[in-house]
Order: structure tokens, then C-alpha cells, then sequence
């Protein structure tokens, strides 16, 4: 039995994971940035790429070698050899993937708290929504209202109550990389920090019937004089059919709260 | 004609079936009529005229067609003839459309319904293509594309993948443990005629008011319970796949735990009894949990329950909870009886025992417990408690480990080996292997909750998802059709149209499914008919690709219908493969072995002269045979 030219292996799967690490880079996954949360989960992802294109690499690699090694010559018969295993191997590709995945996970645990991590001066807007449109509430301005355009300003931290009138729906702009969806009967959130002025789009990400593609609304994220300025110009206030079903919904999401601090705290659900 | 009316078969069915609708139809209106009701209820979300004739009529088809005249003799105390194998094996093609009792029958009765399926479902898919190629809407208005996606999905996953791994192992698995049959035959011919039922039901969703389901495969709730009249159809439809699936699951592990040939202990047991034993714990599981949240939207939708009306206290999320509390499993479902076929494949191809064999059975235990725990994945952005998403994320990782145990073992069974390419199966076994890396990385990526967060609902999701269904299951299938056509038809398959078959389908693969990694991320949704026009390109692109991938499922069809007929004969053992399907003649004889074989060694003694897995019956004294040593040479470090 040949011996496995280990070094030489390695080395190719090396260089294979840096050339396919170096190319995968060169794509623009997302596309642009515009929130604070941006930065981390694109580093996040790009890790999570390098990583991914070495172990790709080396099962590439892996089986290419195989292949021209051990290929059959036309003719022949016979068996391989009868290896039926190698304990010290199996430990190693047993413990290597779950030091690389818990190293990931925790990794992402604590992009997870970096970006859900809350301001003092963080304001809060509310997002109804309905088949097939989006509004916006500003209660911190008067409960103003706004229609299928959505501002906010910028360097500011905002708090997205999120409400759904029928069915579910989902908050994201993709620029913020930040998603959740609106739930009918509770009041979820989102948490952004636009960083860069601009126009974006908001998308429903969630199925919600025909008019599902089109559901989209104008994101405005403009300095904080003009966004006052803005929001102070808006005539109408929230209609009372959505704080009705909002206020609903805050009460039940207090009781969920309760609830949750319940299994939280004392280990004992309440209910 | 009268007598053809009295015996089990299609005129007693079809009378069954008309008589079955009758009674539901009639029965909904005498209720009604008896209440003060009005006869008929037509909101979309009623219909019970036609909800509940939708479940009896295919009870009276089943009864009709001989479904259940043993059991009804057996419970009526009538003498039940138990040597009659009327309904048994195969002689003429009408066999194959009869209630037939013999797992080799139901195994091609699965497989070629289930790639009828799949014909039907790739239609879907380039119907769905087609309307995407450009933006804007040119083919199909908004609510038939949602129905669109919806059934291509729906008919894929319930009538193509999870059913084709039962057929083939139907075929198989009894045969690889020395067993005549399934535990339960009479149990296994209910368990296939439940899926066209199932089938019809779905596709039948065209024809109702309002146009097929819409609510896309998940149905979620409140969209479902909302839902034009389609959507029940979908709620029933569910029923009757997973009844047959869970049947199915059930004689498996009856099958595998009880009627393993003498000696064959369970590390002695081919991987792919492994895998579908493994399959079968998750089937049982957790598909009764699908069925009882569609059950719960339908109870809504007709009865006026709650479970999730919101404004009337109902919970939305519990819906999602419930859901994928199966529908994660359900992925390694459509995933471990493709493990084992992969293992039988590679091994027989390379000649070589597989690779740390206990750990990989190991790893599909591991697998099966690992998946009960990670559902909530697919909620990191639906509103659910936020402290469930880390310990979910990290169960979710850690998945990769059996998996990734499972790569490292085939490259490893690979290593030392003689590896033979001639065969297609062993091809769409090395090309599942890339392919289902990058399906596996990509998962990875989503069960990282920051990206998820972003990347949850977008196209990069449709890449995953195809990935490791199209690149991972899908392969895996043909690498079993191909492996084991031979044994099914006693014919070979014509390989250069194989091998045609296969570069088209991986390049097809890669094409299509690629680009969609990178849309997703930029921002483009899923299950949208619409889309920004930036993205026009890309999508021009992947529905080429898609045709160019449904074209040369045409040549595979081809191939498989002519060998069939004309192919060169098989022989026995083509490849030269030790397990026990592959002693017996091809096709095998109707109650599969003369005696029942003895089983002397592991199923993948490649390299060790003169190791044996089973002595078939006829054969001179086993008892004389010595147990070969388990070879122990270790690979090179």
C-alpha cells in the first residue's frame, strides 16, 4: 500500500480553498449597505465563505485525487484493498467540523446581540400591514400617519413595532439586512440603524396572496431636520381601526411577555 | 360483466368511488337539510359538499378495488383462504395495476407513479420558469403563479421524493435482508394506492373555484384558513400522503427489526437498511404532526374553529410551529434513504468496503435525533420567542457533523479503491457529493441567525432548498434507479444516453441553482411573480438553464421505457456486488428466495478473498464455512 502524499494534499487543498475563497469574494453578495447592522453580518458571511471554500477545497480536492489514483484500468477485476476503517481519521473529521461549527455559532451569537443591541435614544415607528400595502405610524411625532412611504433619520436608532392587519407579512429592506415579519394578533420588532441617506425599497418577503409581489413601499432615510420636518408636514393621523388592533395585539404581546419571563426567570410557566 | 362487478379491481372501484362521493355528498345535505341549514354552503371557505364527498370517495374507490376484502373477511369471522396468492407477484402488465400484494409489484408500482409525478412537477417548474424569465407578468396572473409554485412544490416533496425512496426500497430492502416480503403486504399495497389518491386530490385543486392551493407548500396560517376552496383540497390531500407514508414508515421498521435473515445482525446490515430504518423513526414521528396542523387549518376553514383566528384568540405562530416540528425532519426524510443508496453505489463502484461503516450508521442515528430538535430554524424571523433561536441555531449546526461524516466516509470508502466510472450511478454518486456540499454549506449559512435574518424568504433560500433537493435527493434517486434497473427489469439501460443524461443534468444543475445564491442575497424575494428588473438577467439566465435541466429528464425517460424493453439482458449480478438482492435472479422470483439465505458477514467484504455476506439457500453447508476475519489493515495516516 502506496503511502498518501499528506503534505502534498494538504498544500493543493490550500491553495484551491485560497483561489476559490479569493473568487467567491469578488462577488458582490449583497450588494449595498445602509445600516449599522450591515458591517458585522457581511463580515460574518464573508468568514463564513473563506471557511466554507476551504472545505469545499479539500473535498474537491479529495475526490479528484481519488479519481486519477485510483481509476480503474480497463480490465481489471479486482477488489480494492479491504480498509474498513481508521478510528484515529474518523475522531479527527468527527471533532475538527464540530470545534469549526460551534466557533461559527458563537461567532454569530454575538453578531446576533452587536446588532440587536438596544439604544437609549432609539425611536420607535410603527409599521401596519395590510393585503397588499404598507403604512407607517410616527408616535413620537403626534401619531402621524403615512402611506406606502416610509422616512426615518439618519444615525438614529429605530425601534420597528411591527403590526399585521390580516395575514402575515414581512418587514425587510434589504440594504439594513434586518427582517421580520408582521404577525396578525401580536406586535413583533426590528430593530435598525440606518447609517447612510438614501432611497431604498421595503419588500414583503412573506407570502400574503396575489398582490404579494407588488408589495413594496418607499424608504426614505434622510438627516434628522429634514425627517422632522418631514413628518411634522404629514396631515393625517393613525386611523383608529389600526390602534385599535394595535393596542390588541400590545396586550396580548404583554401577556406572551409575562409568559416568556415566566420560563425565563423562575423556570416555572406560569400559565 | 356481473362477476367482474363482484370481484376486487378497477368496475368494483369505480362503483366504490361513485357510491363513496354519494354518501358524502348525501350525508353533508341531510345534515344540513335536518338542521335548518342551507343546502349549500359556498363560501370559499366551505364547501362541505364537496370537502367531505373529497374524503369518502376515495374510501369507496379503496374498498371497491379490494383494498380491505382480507381484513373485512378476517374481521367478519369468514374464512380468509390464507394461501391464496392470487394478488401476489407479477406475470402479466395487468398485474401491475391491480392490488398486488408483492413489495417488488408496489416497488415499480411506486417508482414509475412517483417519475409521473416528477414529469408533472417539472412541468410546474418550467411553467413557474417560463413566467420569470422576464420581469413583469406575461404568462400567468399573480394568484395562478402562487398556485403554481404552490403544487410544483406540493407534488415534488409528497409525491415524487419522499414516495420514490419508499418504492425503491420497497423493492429492495427485503430483498437485502433475506426477507420474502414486507412484514405486512396487504398494509404495504394500501400504503401505494393512498398516493395517487393523493396525487388526484392535489391536482384536482385546478378545478376548483378560486384556482388551485395558493398559500405555497408551508400553508401558512391565517393565508390557509382564509384560502379559496384549493386550499382544503391541499389540507385533504395531505391526509392521504401522509397516511401512506407512515404506513409505509411503520412495515419498514417492522420489516427491518423483525424479519432480518439468520445471522444478519444489525452491523451486518447493508447501509441502506440503515438509512431507511433510520427515515422510518423520523416518518412515524413526525409526519403525524403535518397531519394534524393540516387537519387543524382545514377544522378552521369548514368548522369555524379557532386555532388560528387571531382576532378570536387563536395562535398564528403555533401554526409554523407545528408545521416544521415535521417539516425539518421531513427534509432528512427526503435526505438518509439517499445516504444509503449513495453508500451501496460508492462501495460497489470502488470496490471497497465503506469507510468507518459503524460511524456511519452511527451518523444517521444522530441525524434522526439531531433533526427532532432543530425546526424552529425556519422561524428566526417569524415572531416566535427569541430565546429559542440560539440553542436552535446551535442544534442546527451541529448537524453538519453526521453529515459531514458522511462526505468525509465516502471520500474515505473511495481512497484505495478501484474505482469504476463506467456506471451512471456511480457518477450521480461522485457529482451528489460536490453538489451536496454546497447544499450543505449554504444550510449552515441559514441556520447563522444574522444571516438568516437577511437572506430568510429570498431567493438564496430556493437555491438552498434545491440544492440539496435537486443536487442532493434528486441525484441520489437516479443513482438508485440506475443502480438497481437491472435487478427491477433484467435488462441493462443503455449507458451513453446515461452518461448524457448525467453531464446534462449536473451542468443544468449548476447553472439554474447558482445564480439564485446571489439574487437572494441582492434582495430579490421568493415566491414572487414580479420582480426589480435588475435581476431580469439572471433570471433570463436560470430558466434556460431550467429547460435545458427538464430537457434531458426527456433522454432519462427515453432510456429507462426502451431498456426496459430492449435492453441487453442483466444476468444476475452486474456489478458484481456482494448484498443479497444481488444473488437472486434479476427480476427475482416471485417470493424471492427458494430458503432463506444465511448471512455470514458484513454486506461490503470487497478485498478479503474468499469473505462471503450470505450463503443463499441450495448452497453447501454453511455451517462448514468459516467466518472470514474481519480485515484489519488501517489506512496509511
Amino acid at each position: 500500500m502506496t503511502r498518501l502524499p499528506i503534505l502534498k494534499l494538504a498544500l493543493a487543498s490550500l491553495a484551491a480553498g485560497t483561489v476559490i475563497s479569493v473568487l467567491m469574494l469578488q462577488i458582490d453578495w449583497f450588494g449595498d449597505a445602509a445600516a449599522t447592522a450591515a458591517g458585522p453580518i457581511d463580515l460574518l458571511m464573508d468568514v463564513t465563505i473563506v471557511v466554507s471554500s476551504y472545505i469545499f477545497a479539500l473535498v474537491c480536492v479529495a475526490l479528484g485525487y481519488a479519481l486519477i489514483k485510483w481509476r480503474v484500468q480497463p480490465g481489471d477485476e479486482g477488489d480494492g484493498l479491504p480498509i474498513h476503517g481508521n478510528t484515529k481519521l474518523e475522531v479527527i473529521w468527527t471533532v475538527i467540523p464540530i470545534i469549526i461549527v460551534v466557533a461559527l455559532a458563537g461567532y454569530s451569537w454575538a453578531v446576533l446581540d452587536d446588532i440587536e443591541n438596544e439604544d437609549a435614544d432609539r425611536i420607535t415607528v410603527n409599521v401596519y400591514s395590510q393585503q397588499f400595502a404598507w403604512t407607517f405610524g410616527y408616535p413620537e411625532s403626534g401619531n402621524k400617519w403615512s402611506e406606502g412611504e416610509l422616512h426615518v433619520p439618519l444615525d438614529r436608532q429605530v425601534d420597528f413595532q411591527l403590526h399585521a392587519q390580516d395575514v402575515i407579512h414581512s418587514f425587510w429592506v434589504p440594504e439594513w439586512r434586518i427582517k421580520k415579519d408582521n404577525v396578525p394578533g401580536i406586535t413583533t420588532d426590528a430593530i435598525v440603524t440606518p447609517d447612510e441617506a438614501g432611497t431604498y425599497q421595503l419588500i414583503c418577503t412573506e407570502l400574503c396572496g396575489a398582490g404579494h409581489s407588488t408589495m413594496r413601499a418607499t424608504v426614505v432615510v434622510e438627516p434628522e431636520a429634514e425627517y422632522q420636518k418631514w413628518v411634522n408636514g404629514l396631515s393625517q393621523n393613525v386611523p383608529e381601526s389600526l390602534l385599535l388592533t394595535a393596542d390588541q395585539a400590545l396586550e396580548i404581546e404583554k401577556q406572551i411577555q409575562e409568559k416568556e419571563d415566566g420560563i425565563e426567570g423562575t423556570g416555572v410557566d406560569e400559565t | 360483466m356481473a362477476m367482474a362487478i363482484r370481484q376486487p379491481g378497477w368496475y368494483r372501484g369505480a362503483i366504490g368511488m361513485v357510491l363513496g362521493a354519494a354518501f358524502g355528498f348525501g350525508l353533508v345535505i341531510a345534515l344540513r337539510a335536518i338542521s335548518g341549514l342551507e343546502l349549500f354552503q359556498t363560501e370559499q371557505t366551505g364547501y362541505p359538499h364537496v370537502i367531505v364527498p373529497l374524503i369518502t370517495a376515495p374510501f369507496g374507490f379503496l374498498f371497491g378495488f379490494g383494498a380491505f376484502d382480507y381484513w373485512f373477511r378476517w374481521a367478519a369471522g369468514k374464512p380468509t383462504i390464507p394461501d391464496d396468492h392470487s394478488a401476489h407477484g407479477a406475470y402479466r402488465w395487468q398485474d401491475y395495476f391491480k392490488f398486488n400484494t408483492d413489495h417488488k409489484v408496489i416497488g415499480i408500482q411506486y417508482v414509475v407513479t412517483t417519475l409521473c409525478f416528477f414529469l408533472i412537477g417539472g412541468v410546474l417548474a418550467l411553467l413557474i420558469r417560463a413566467e420569470l424569465a422576464q420581469p413583469g407578468e406575461q404568462i400567468v396572473a399573480a394568484n395562478t403563479y402562487n398556485g403554481l409554485f404552490s403544487t410544483h412544490a406540493i407534488v415534488m416533496i409528497f409525491l415524487f421524493i419522499i414516495p420514490i425512496f419508499a418504492g425503491l426500497a420497497n423493492y429492495v430492502l427485503p430483498l437485502m435482508i433475506g426477507a420474502p416480503d414486507m412484514a405486512f403486504p396487504r398494509l404495504n399495497a394500501l400504503s401505494f394506492w393512498l398516493l395517487p389518491i393523493a396525487g388526484i386530490v392535489f391536482l384536482g385543486s385546478f378545478l376548483a373555484p378560486g384556482g388551485a392551493f395558493d398559500a405555497g407548500w408551508t400553508g401558512y396560517a391565517p393565508l390557509s384558513t382564509g384560502a379559496p376552496l384549493g386550499q382544503s383540497f391541499f389540507n385533504v390531500g395531505v391526509q392521504f400522503a401522509g397516511a401512506s407514508s407512515i404506513a409505509t414508515a411503520l412495515n419498514f421498521l417492522v420489516t427491518i427489526i423483525t424479519m432480518r435473515a439468520p445471522g444478519m445482525n444489525p452491523w451486518r446490515m447493508p447501509l441502506l437498511v440503515w438509512a431507511n430504518l433510520s427515515t422510518s423513526l423520523l416518518v412515524v414521528g413526525a409526519t403525524p404532526f403535518v397531519a394534524g396542523a393540516q387537519f387543524m387549518v382545514l377544522f378552521d376553514r369548514i368548522l369555524g374553529m379557532n386555532f388560528f383566528q387571531f382576532l378570536e384568540g387563536g395562535d398564528v405562530i403555533s401554526y409554523q410551529h407545528i408545521f416544521w416540528f415535521y417539516s425539518h425532519p421531513a427534509v432528512y426524510i427526503m435526505m438518509l434513504p439517499g445516504f444509503g443508496i449513495i453508500s451501496e453505489v460508492i462501495s460497489t463502484h470502488s470496490r471497497k468496503p465503506v469507510f468507518g461503516y459503524r460511524l456511519m450508521a452511527l451518523a444517521l442515528i444522530g441525524i434522526v435525533v439531531l433533526s427532532y430538535s432543530v425546526w424552529a430554524h425556519h422561524m428566526f424571523v417569524a415572531g416566535m420567542f427569541s430565546w429559542l433561536r440560539v440553542p436552535m441555531m446551535i442544534t442546527t449546526m451541529l448537524i453538519a457533523v453526521p453529515t459531514g461524516i458522511k462526505i468525509f466516509s465516502w471520500l474515505g470508502t473511495l481512497f484505495y479503491g478501484k474505482i469504476h466510472l463506467y456506471s451512471t450511478s456511480m457518477l450521480f454518486s461522485l457529482a451528489f457529493i460536490i453538489t451536496f456540499v454546497v447544499g450543505g454549506i449554504s444550510g449552515v449559512m441559514l441556520g447563522m441567525i444574522p444571516i438568516d435574518i437577511h437572506v430568510s424568504d429570498t431567493y438564496f433560500i430556493v437555491a438552498h432548498i434545491h440544492f440539496v433537493l435537486f443536487g442532493g435527493s434528486v441525484f441520489t434517486i437516479f443513482a438508485g434507479i440506475y443502480h438497481w434497473f437491472p435487478k427491477m427489469t433484467g435488462r441493462m439501460y443503455d449507458e451513453r444516453l446515461g452518461r448524457i443524461h448525467f453531464w446534462g443534468t449536473v451542468v443544468g444543475t449548476w447553472m439554474a441553482f447558482v445564480p439564485m445564491h446571489w439574487i437572494g442575497m441582492d434582495g430579490m424575494p421568493r415566491r414572487v411573480a414580479d420582480y426589480a428588473s435588475v435581476y431580469g438577467d439572471w433570471n433570463l439566465f436560470i430558466s434556460v438553464s431550467a429547460f435545458l435541466l427538464g430537457a434531458v429528464q426527456l433522454i432519462f425517460i427515453y432510456n429507462m421505457i426502451v431498456s426496459w424493453r430492449f435492453g441487453p439482458k442483466a444476468g444476475n449480478n452486474p456489478w458484481r456486488a456482494h448484498s443479497i438482492e444481488w444473488q437472486v435472479s434479476s427480476p427475482p422470483p416471485v417470493f424471492n428466495f427458494d430458503e432463506i439465505p444465511r448471512v455470514v458477514g458484513g454486506p461490503y467484504e470487497y478485498g478479503t478473498p474468499g469473505a462471503r455476506h450470505a450463503i443463499m439457500g441450495g448452497e453447501t453447508a454453511p455451517e462448514e464455512l468459516p467466518e472470514p476475519e474481519p480485515a484489519t489493515v488501517t489506512s496509511p495516516s
